[in-house]
């Protein structure tokens, strides 16, 4: 099989009938550069969307309280419902597995942050220090809230990227510098830094200082707990809170809209299923599109033999066993099908890096890429894939009879 | 060196049958020079077939060099021809993209001999049909009677011990027709059995023995010395 003599004589055949040897590789090139750039491109759409996702943790359940559309205990539906620092306590206090539980204070409207002479509007979102790590913010200047700017209602403030860049636009170490709260001044301890953009546009303070600064009593917004659990023990959590909740708040457990829960552990489970089903979809379009390649080879190769009857004859009456026309034949097709499809590979990883390289990641596309193990079994499925293409014509070129070379035209 | 007893082959086409060799008794010897002569659908390419172990037969006996030819697989029949047959056809039948030296070395790729080896020694052949010079070139390029001493350099570079020829001058004007009956005897006195399927006179007077099929079996058998005598 490894006798370079065998090779030489095929190599032989391939030198000389170019144009044939062009024409039966390109569909197999291109089948495989299909089959890459499709692979890369379910791969690029998966990291740009995960990216995003990413931005904040996964493993969070969030609590929105509403307003009740069922009468409840003598009480008329339009209920208003409120949380208060007693609801963070006691979420705090009665569930059990919570990795970060954090509230949200927000204000709707004057939201004027100054410096000096550059004035701002950003999101002010008023935390417990936990939420910094729900929000997986990455610290580029300074420090993050701690417990003790909770405690002591200190007045800090850490602030995103972007809003360093509109306040700051002197290049001032904004780090000890005061900046202004609708009027308040605030000391700047951080700058940080979010995957998601519009989560970098804002500015995080203690939710102590601001409630009690900005007359917030007790008043928070909603609430935010971490835990890591599996989707199925995240829905019993979910009805947990939910039951928990309505009897302190006094609403039907069954009132969706007084309490509004957001599940990413759930949501996240979702998003992998359905990459899971992009990425199955992309596969079997690229087997068969190689596949596709695959028959086109077989028919390319079917007409190579019929055009070869006389040759194949000849050889054969000169000595020529099967197996010797069956080798030739199949590894002719081996050789043109490994050696166009590492071409279309090539090209394939090529174009992706291309893309990669020049082009701007984005929310739903960021860097398209095959992994080795990928390009490696479709390499090997290429060299199956020519045995298998070459393989029938091969046992027809077998079948041939010498006595058609003696025939005359 | 060939014995041929009883032979009989039957073709069939669909429903149809033909029966084209009916019971062919024929006896060559080691170092004859013979011509097979006949009209065309006498059975004399079949009668070919079967001696060159390119088609089987249905009945009777085929002693080739003191071994029985019955039943043979592929492989055998491929690995007896390479051995013992040498080839030479109407039509040259060289492969249209190899050059004049690959062609004649050929059968000695399929003899398993190494290339750089197989090439001298085709070298060897080319020279001994005169044509050294013309080594590197591609049949297209060559005459008639060119590309028929390649091809009989080609079926004589495996050493067979019987040439085959199916009208071999078919496609040649009579001067190159010569020249290569010429080979052709040269060839046989070193000893190799040559048989020659012809329709032409001229041709088969060149050789030492006529035997003359009609109907699937053989009619004459005439010694050419004597014809001429007469």
């Amino acid at each position: 099989m490894f006798d370079l003599d065998k090779w030489q004589e095929i190599f032989a055949t391939i030198r000389k009938n170019k144009l044939r040897t062009f024409l039966t590789g390109f569909s197999v090139a291109w089948g495989i550069f299909m089959l890459i750039v499709l692979l890369g491109s379910g791969n690029g759409l998966q990291n740009g969307i995960e990216y995003q996702f990413q931005s904040d943790a996964t493993n969070t359940i969030w609590l929105h309280p509403g307003s009740t559309t069922m009468a409840f205990k003598g009480m008329k539906p339009g209920r208003q419902i409120n949380f208060t620092n007693e609801d963070y306590t006691f979420v705090k206090e009665n569930i059990p597995g919570i990795e970060e539980i954090s509230a949200r204070y927000y204000f709707w409207e004057n939201r004027i942050i100054s410096y000096k002479k550059q004035f701002g509007s950003f999101d002010l979102i008023c935390v417990h220090p936990d939420m910094q790590v729900i929000e997986k913010i990455v610290i580029d200047q300074g420090r993050l809230l701690n417990q003790v700017d909770q405690q002591r209602n200190r007045k800090v403030v850490i602030i995103g990227l972007p809003v360093k860049e509109a306040l700051f636009k002197n290049g001032e170490n904004p780090l000890g510098e005061y900046i202004r709260v609708n009027g308040v001044p605030f000391k700047v301890v951080g700058v940080f830094t979010d995957r998601n953009d519009r989560d970098q546009q804002r500015l995080y303070l203690p939710i102590s200082t601001a409630q009690m600064i900005f007359n917030g009593g007790n008043k928070i917004h909603n609430l935010t707990i971490s835990t890591n659990i599996s989707v199925k023990e995240s829905e019993a959590l979910e009805q947990t809170l939910r039951t928990k909740l309505a009897k302190l708040h006094r609403f039907n457990s069954e009132d969706k809209s007084a309490l509004y829960i957001g599940n990413t552990i759930k949501e996240f489970k979702q998003f992998q299923n359905m990459f899971m089903g992009i990425k199955l979809f992309v596969t079997v379009i690229g087997l068969f599109t190689i596949i596709a390649g695959v028959v086109g080879v077989s028919n390319i190769m079917i007409i190579v033999v019929n055009e070869r009857t006389k040759e194949i004859g000849i050889r054969k009456a000169i000595g020529a066993t099967p197996w010797s026309v069956i080798f030739l034949i199949i590894f002719e097709s081996v050789i043109i099908t490994a050696f166009a499809g590492y071409i279309g590979l090539v090209s394939g990883i090529g174009l992706l890096e291309l893309v990669n390289k020049f082009m701007p990641a984005s929310d739903f596309f960021r860097s398209p890429e095959v992994d080795f193990n990928i390009a490696v079994a479709a390499t090997l499925v290429l060299v199956f894939s020519g045995m298998l293409a070459g393989l029938f014509p091969a046992i027809k070129a077998a079948r041939i009879r010498p006595v058609i070379a003696l025939r005359d035209e | 060196m060939i014995q041929l007893k009883n032979i009989h082959k039957t073709y069939y086409i669909g429903q149809n049958s033909l029966h084209v060799l009916k019971g062919v008794d024929m006896h060559i010897e080691k170092g004859e020079m013979i011509s097979i002569m006949g009209s065309s659908g006498s059975g004399k390419s079949t009668l070919l077939n079967v001696i060159g172990i390119l088609d089987n037969y249905d009945d009777g006996e085929f002693i080739l060099d003191g071994k029985l030819i019955r039943d043979l697989n592929e492989t055998q029949a491929a690995k007896l021809r390479n051995k013992t047959l040498g080839f030479v056809f109407q039509s040259f039948n060289l492969i249209t993209f190899k050059n004049a030296l690959e062609n004649v070395a050929l059968p000695l790729y399929y003899q398993g001999v190494k290339r750089k080896k197989r090439n001298i020694i085709a070298m060897e052949y080319l020279d001994k049909v005169g044509l050294r010079d013309w080594a590197n070139h591609l049949p297209s390029e060559l005459s008639g009677g060119q590309k028929q001493r390649v091809a009989i350099a080609r079926a004589l570079i495996a050493k067979p011990k019987v040439i085959l020829a199916d009208e071999p001058t078919g496609a040649l004007d009579s001067q190159t027709s010569l020249e290569v009956m010429d080979m052709l005897r040269e060839v046989n006195q070193t000893g190799i059995t040559v048989i020659i399927v012809t329709h032409e006179h001229d041709i088969s007077m060149l050789t030492d023995r006529i035997i003359r099929i009609r109907d699937g079996v053989i009619g004459e058998n005439i010694i050419v010395e004597k014809l001429n005598q007469n």
